[in-house]
């Protein structure tokens, strides 16, 4: 749901230079402002998160070993779930951001994190960093969009497969880490021949490795601790895997493609200025709104347009500075795309199914066509109407 | 893989990508395997300007030879520091003995500043092995003389200390420079063992108080024979400011540069920030120099055939993040500049300020 105080607004590409560089310059403002103010407060506050993250952890699988008990393997689920969901979002997704290098501290060290999921990190950090990041939502560039299997855009030209755009996309939901581990091969170059087998052949042996070490923790290692009783832990964990993938691509499916959200063409973003950059963040971005502790578990990509604003900073200051922006961006007419959850991805489910199918004509053509006819109505009937009455 | 033993590897894979560490430390921070720290567990202030804290390290310390210094890594402002202090502790071969150091504040400095202020038992801090050339060589020399400055007599309290514990007959003779009595670093401990072991003389001068000690001023000729006539024949260790060693090693010049051993203490200060342009950049791990054009750091490493990683080339996406180990930079975006050492920094948006050495 867009909330525009002002008529519709130019894209970055058409806006007036001062206009953008305006805007630019109050957003470096917002980030030296939250530089200066970075220190011992947020160090503290990830230091606090992971130790609950590997409390969590350490509850969970103790919870599980004993999982054959019901209320021992929900209770463990859950934590297991929660540790999950935490070490991918508020802790993995940031640190490896570079939010917390200022520390100094060679485990919360951007370019070392590894993270509990299949995704090795450091694909992680090229996909997502860099081509992400920089190229946000710019159809062609930005692989996000679709990750390779989805149509989430009407310039993705259709064809029959995305007949299954639900179904692909539930499929992708429920294994997301698995998604997010293969989407650095680029499987849908290698099928059109644009990229070489043979230049993928060390990401292939990372991810082997690290789907390999994982799985081998999950279903075997700790299941194997409980004796016969091997199938409860299993279960846990492979349910805490798929809640956590569940969650993580409702989050994330959120950040970029609800109602009101724009794409760009590589045309259009070329030379773009750092204003520009900042502005196209805004417009390709959605937040979700919500209690603070549902913006932990979301790793504070609910606040997805102050999240692409400011990747490298804090993710706990997006709530305090989200205000600043949000007043920014009602002063410059720019469209701040915020909702519950349940809009958010309401409108993202409607997007899939409505990609599934072919567009039968372009909706501008249709609205010339209605037009048209409208008009050739009221000539029809004004033509009749004098037909009747003589002059 | 690795040499680990198998029981080890083992539990990395139950432990998973934050490693056993990773668990140990939530339970308590010294437990970690890989790392060595050490808990403080005494504050003292001997004098108003310094703080002695009284460290208790983990097993992973090695322990360290009397003279010889260590690397402490504090957290300040939420930022881990690393300085050099000298254990003034006696040298042991007691393991997970205790270690003491003494910090003086330094005006402007964050690490002596934030330990002065705020030093607490239960602080934990990263702790380095001990490293150094400066210090008791074995077997011990006949005779010593120790001449130190301010917060410099530390590694000389540490040599003191190993050499009166095991022996009363070496004579040991400490000259020590300080502005007034106040101001004097280890002072009652000095006097106690001044009058308790005939080995040992003390000589103190106050440089800002005159009358106040033994001697009168800064050192000069005429406290040598004092302090020990023999001198030249003694093995002498010294440290301190600057303008105190340089007086020492005068005195020392002419065939007895073998007898002195000297440990320069620094105060932390502002690395001299040149202008872009003017210094010699270092990429350390390629072994390459170049002077420095003045554009991003990345730029120029690419120019010298460097072939470093990158991303986004403009501050975002922290591809092409390295280590600063030495110089001064500046940020591009936000204009910050920084001389911190063993710092972070992104190629792309940092040039250089004067010389700079980058581990790429």
């Amino acid at each position: 749901m867009t909330t525009t105080l002002s008529p519709p607004t130019p894209t970055p590409a058409e806006a007036a230079p001062d206009w953008t560089e305006s805007f630019g310059e109050e957003m470096d403002a917002i980030r030296q402002r939250l530089l200066a103010e970075r220190g011992q407060h947020d160090a503290d506050y990830i230091r606090r998160l992971i130790r609950v993250q590997r409390g969590l952890e350490v509850g969970g699988r103790a919870l599980l070993w004993a999982g054959v008990l019901p209320p021992a393997w929900l209770a463990g689920t859950a934590a297991l779930s929660l540790s999950k969901i935490l070490d991918n979002m508020e802790i993995g997704h940031n640190v490896m951001h570079g939010q917390y290098d200022w520390m100094n501290d060679p485990k919360l060290s951007g370019k070392a994190f590894e993270w509990d999921t299949a995704c090795p990190a450091d694909q992680w950090r090229h996909s997502h960093n860099y081509m992400h990041h920089t190229h946000t939502n710019i159809v062609g560039k930005d692989r996000d969009i679709g990750y390779g299997i989805l149509r989430m855009s009407e310039e993705q030209p259709w064809s029959p497969y995305y007949l299954g755009n639900p179904v692909w996309a539930t499929l992708l939901a429920t294994f997301f880490e698995y998604g997010v581990a293969l989407h650095d091969l680029e499987v849908e170059r290698l099928q059109s021949g644009e990229v070489e087998l043979a230049e993928k052949r060390g990401l292939i042996e990372g991810i082997w490795q690290k789907v390999r070490r994982q799985a081998l923790k999950d279903y075997v290692l700790f299941p194997a601790l409980s004796g016969p009783f091997f199938a409860f832990p299993l279960a846990g964990n492979a349910t805490a895997n798929v809640v956590r993938n569940l969650w993580a691509f409702t989050i994330i499916f959120c950040g970029h493609f609800p109602e009101g959200t724009q794409e760009f063409s590589e045309a259009e973003t070329e030379n773009e200025t750092r204003g520009q950059w900042y502005h196209r963040q805004v417009l390709g971005s959605a937040n979700l709104s919500g209690g603070p502790l549902f913006h932990i578990l979301a790793g504070n990509l609910s606040f997805q347009i102050e999240h692409h604003l400011f990747p490298d900073l804090p993710a706990n200051r997006y709530a305090e500075i989200s205000v600043d922006v949000q007043e920014a961006c009602e002063r410059y007419g720019i469209p701040y795309n915020v909702g519950p959850l349940h809009r958010q991805f309401g409108s993202v489910v409607r997007k899939i199914c409505r990609l599934a199918l072919p567009d039968r004509l372009p909706s501008a053509s249709l609205g010339v066509a209605r037009g048209a006819l409208g008009g050739l109505r009221k000539s029809a009937g004004r033509l009749l109407g004098d037909l009747r009455t003589p002059a | 893989m690795s040499s680990k033993p198998a029981s080890l590897r083992l539990l990395d894979a139950f432990a998973g990508p934050h490693g056993v560490d990773g668990f140990l430390e939530q339970v308590d921070p010294l437990l970690v395997t890989g790392e060595c720290r050490a808990e403080v567990v005494a504050v003292e202030h001997g004098t108003e300007e310094s703080v002695t804290l009284t460290l208790r390290p983990n097993r992973a310390w090695k322990g360290f030879r009397a003279g010889q210094f260590v690397q402490v890594e504090v957290e300040v402002d939420g930022v881990r520091q690393r300085r050099c202090y000298s254990p003034a502790s006696a040298e042991t071969e007691e393991p997970g003995a205790e270690l003491e150091i003494t910090v003086k504040r330094h005006p402007g400095g964050r690490v002596s500043n934030f330990l002065v202020d705020h030093a607490r038992p239960g602080m934990v801090l990263g702790l380095g092995q001990g490293e150094g050339e400066f210090g008791l060589p074995r077997p011990w020399p006949d005779s010593i003389l120790l001449i130190g400055g301010g917060s410099g007599i530390t590694p000389l309290m540490s040599i003191l200390r190993t050499v009166l514990a095991a022996d009363r007959e070496r004579p040991v003779a400490l000259l020590q420079y300080a502005p007034d009595p106040e101001r004097a670093i280890y002072r009652a401990e000095l006097e106690s063992l001044a009058r308790s072991r005939p080995n040992f003389r003390l000589l103190r001068s106050y440089t800002r108080a005159p009358g106040a000690g033994d001697l009168d001023g800064h050192f000069s000729p005429t406290h040598l024979p004092q302090a020990e006539p023999c001198f030249s024949t003694a093995e002498t260790f010294a440290c301190g400011p600057p303008a105190l060693l340089d007086a020492v090693r005068g005195m020392w010049a002419n065939g007895l540069e073998h007898r002195l051993r000297v440990e320069s203490f620094v105060p932390p200060e502002l690395l001299p920030s040149g202008e872009p342009g003017e210094g010699a950049i270092r990429f350390a791990e390629s072994e390459i120099e170049v002077a420095d054009s003045g554009a991003p750091l990345l730029v120029q490493a690419e120019e010298a055939g460097i072939a470093a990683e990158y991303g986004c080339r403009m501050g975002i996406c922290h591809t092409c993040t390295r280590r600063k180990v030495a110089g001064t930079h500046r940020n591009l975006v936000t204009g910050e500049v920084s001389s911190t050492a063993d710092e972070e920094i992104q190629l792309c948006v940092s040039a250089a300020l004067g010389d700079l050495t980058v581990a790429l």
